[in-house]
């Protein structure tokens, strides 16, 4: 146990903060070894807030050197955003102060169609000025038809692609592919899209069902928080963040899989 | 610095002559101090002291004109005293059968060897047996520093009493300094063992509740015997005793007070109240606002009667100490969105002790089965207790009629 290090994905449900969750499964694992280890080293990956769930990316021990790595590689993130038409809150979910009602009979889905795209379309042009890359360049064209135009620096929040799922009135489904988000301003963006819309709308639910290279299936629910399945979340991971980090980092000397390598080893062993 | 160093540890032996108070029945004399480290030299066969003290015995030189620390050899005697009582006899007799051979030694010690300056040329072997430790502070915000000196703490901390915790009350580490152990701590802990605190539980009961070592030990008794008259059993006591520590603190009038108070707010007989209390002793050492303030939202905001009340405190006393916020948010999911009205809550008050979380959690995915059936009067009925009391397996397979690995994807949906 003491050589168990390395990345894995929960799923954060929804009411709950994310340090708790690290404080449970840090209990749940230390529950394993007894009083020999007072605190393990457990790092966090990209925070969700407490309404939000979804796919959480937790490391422990040496692990958590590449959390830095994989925030450089600045991957895009998935959520699956449900809204309802037809009321305003403060903080544009459903449980804030009501602002004001509106009808919502004129929306159709092609409306709310239209709408996606255009946010689409102002995101990419933001996403081209942030990539610094001078679009008149073979490179440039390469990189695109590859789809790996990405700002590698700090940049606002970007949408790289959104669509409608599902459409029922008053409620309705997005799926939103972006860069530095928070969940606030996917929630800001529901909001937004009420306005376009000629109405109102709130967020009902924010739920990451994809974050880097952890998708949904590799995310452990709450029943499987224990040391047993950690093991295997992080092994199955290894190979994935391994890849992704090669890829956009490029193979280096010092690269922090070499080290995470040897821990594994370590561990298979112990 | 060899001269600074044995000068200091002369300090050493003055300052603790002068704390004779401390350490009654050993020989304080600069010269009988030189005499007994010789004689005392086959102490150094005997199992060794918590300090290696007898290592810094077999160092002395028994040249009388730097004898060790006084305190270190009392610290050996301190600790061995219950196993060799038969030496430390020996010793006093020494010392009280010789007491004009020491007068005398006394005179020529002070005759024969001038009182040496600090600036005194040492040898080298000298200097490294000169054994100078710092001297105890006079102010100190932490208690480890006087743990080694003070054989009350050494004994305590024998027992299990966490110092660390202990120091951070008010006071409390200020108290345990000035007790002793032989006079005022041993009386105290005989009297706990006789109520029925456990052995290895004492060392759990002070971290708690170190203020109950400066008690009276008549006041403590008067208030068991004040327990006793109002019928609680033995066992009883020790049991509610143990899970509260601060309970004998109390004086009769105060436990009187809380004993009417529970029997007339929650309106229960005397034998229901006394099993209450019992069961939950943390009640009678509480605040009683906190417990005034969840009656009242239980009655108000919640809405239940009081006779309902009654039940549900006496069935789950923890709702009386419960977090309010946490209460209404429970209470706001149980009966505003599963739809569970009072009379059925009032049957099953143990879902308020549960986490809200696992009942949202399960009762959504009996809604997404189209299980959710929480009235007796229809078919496929599934009790409260059964929803939260549950494990997760028992739960999927018996009540819901699924595989956990359905209730694992569901959860990921939410």
């Amino acid at each position: 146990m003491a050589g168990l290090s390395g990345l894995f994905a929960v799923y954060k449900p929804p009411g709950v903060a994310w340090c708790r969750v690290r404080e449970a499964v840090e209990t749940r694992l230390l529950r394993v070894q007894g009083p020999r280890f007072r605190r393990l080293k457990i790092g966090v990956g990209h925070r969700l807030d407490v309404k939000a769930s979804g796919v959480f990316v937790l490391g422990i021990g040496h692990g958590n050197k590449l959390f830095t790595d994989l925030y450089n590689c600045h991957l895009t993130k998935v959520y699956t955003v449900s809204g309802m038409f037809g009321k305003a809150t403060d903080d544009f979910s459903d449980t804030g102060k009501l602002i004001e009602k509106t009808t919502f009979d004129h929306i159709t889905r092609e409306k709310l169609e239209r709408i996606v795209a255009v946010i689409q379309g102002t995101n990419h042009k933001a996403l081209l000025m942030y990539s610094n890359i001078d679009m008149k360049t073979q490179e440039a064209y390469e990189l695109a038809v590859k789809g790996l135009i990405r700002p590698m620096e700090k940049s606002p929040p970007i949408i790289t692609a959104i669509r409608c799922l599902q459409f029922a009135l008053p409620e309705f489904q997005l799926e939103i592919h972006c860069l530095h988000e928070t969940q606030q301003y996917l929630r800001k963006i529901v909001h937004e899209i009420g306005l376009e819309l000629k109405s109102s709308a709130v967020c009902t639910q924010v739920r990451r069902t994809r974050d880097g290279v952890f998708t949904l299936d590799d995310a452990l629910p709450r029943t499987q928080w224990d040391l047993r399945s950690i093991q295997d979340a992080i092994r199955n991971c290894r190979l994935k963040v391994e890849t992704e980090l090669e890829k956009t980092l490029g193979h280096q000397d010092n690269s922090p899989f070499h080290q995470l390598d040897v821990e594994m080893a370590h561990s298979t062993d112990s | 610095m060899a001269r600074w160093a044995r000068q200091v540890s002369r300090w050493g032996c003055l300052l603790s002559t002068a704390r004779a108070a401390e350490f009654p029945r050993r020989p304080r004399s600069y010269g009988s101090a030189a005499r007994t480290c010789r004689e005392f030299a086959p102490l150094a066969l005997l199992p060794p002291a918590k300090d290696g003290v007898l290592w810094r015995l077999l160092a002395c030189r028994s040249v009388g004109s730097c004898p060790p620390p006084d305190r270190a050899r009392d610290g050996s005697f301190s600790s061995q005293e219950s196993h060799l009582p038969s030496l430390v006899k020996y010793e006093q007799a020494k010392a009280e059968t010789l007491p004009d051979l020491n007068a005398k030694e006394l005179n020529e010690d002070w005759d024969d060897i001038p009182p040496s300056s600090a600036l005194e040329e040492i040898s080298e072997e000298e200097a490294v047996q000169i054994i100078a430790e710092p001297l105890l502070p006079l102010h100190s915000t932490t208690l480890r520093d006087y743990v080694d000196h003070s054989e009350t703490l050494a004994k305590l901390v024998h027992l299990g009493v966490d110092l660390s915790q202990v120091e951070k009350r008010q006071k409390a580490g200020q108290l345990l300094l000035t007790l002793d152990f032989e006079k005022d701590i041993r009386k105290i802990l005989l009297f706990l063992k006789d109520v029925g605190v456990e052995d290895n539980q004492l060392g759990p009961f002070l971290t708690k509740n170190p203020y109950i070592l400066g008690e009276d030990l008549e006041a403590l008794e008067t208030r068991v015997a004040y327990l006793k008259s109002k019928k609680f059993g033995k066992s009883e006591i020790a049991q509610m005793v143990s899970r509260a520590p601060y309970l004998l603190l109390f004086s009769v009038e105060r436990l009187d007070n809380r004993l009417g108070f529970f029997k007339n707010e929650l309106g229960l007989s005397v034998k229901k109240t006394k099993d209450l209390v019992i069961r939950l002793p943390r009640l009678l050492t509480g605040k009683l606002e906190t417990v005034k303030e969840n009656l009242q939202v239980c009655q108000v905001e919640l809405g239940f009667q009081r006779n309902e009340i009654q039940q549900i405190a006496y069935k789950t006393p923890k709702i009386l100490t419960a977090s309010k916020k946490r209460l209404k948010q429970t209470f706001d999911y149980l009966h505003n969105i599963m739809g569970i009205p009072h009379h059925m809550l009032t049957r099953f008050p143990q879902v308020f002790n549960s986490k809200l979380l696992r009942i949202r959690e399960r009762h959504m995915f009996l809604a997404f089965l189209g299980r959710a059936q929480y009235d007796p009067a229809q078919p496929s009925y599934i009790s409260l207790d059964q929803l939260v009391s549950l494990p997760d397996e028992v739960f999927c397979t018996e009540i819901a009629k699924a595989s956990i690995q359905d209730f694992e994807n569901f959860l990921k949906t939410l």
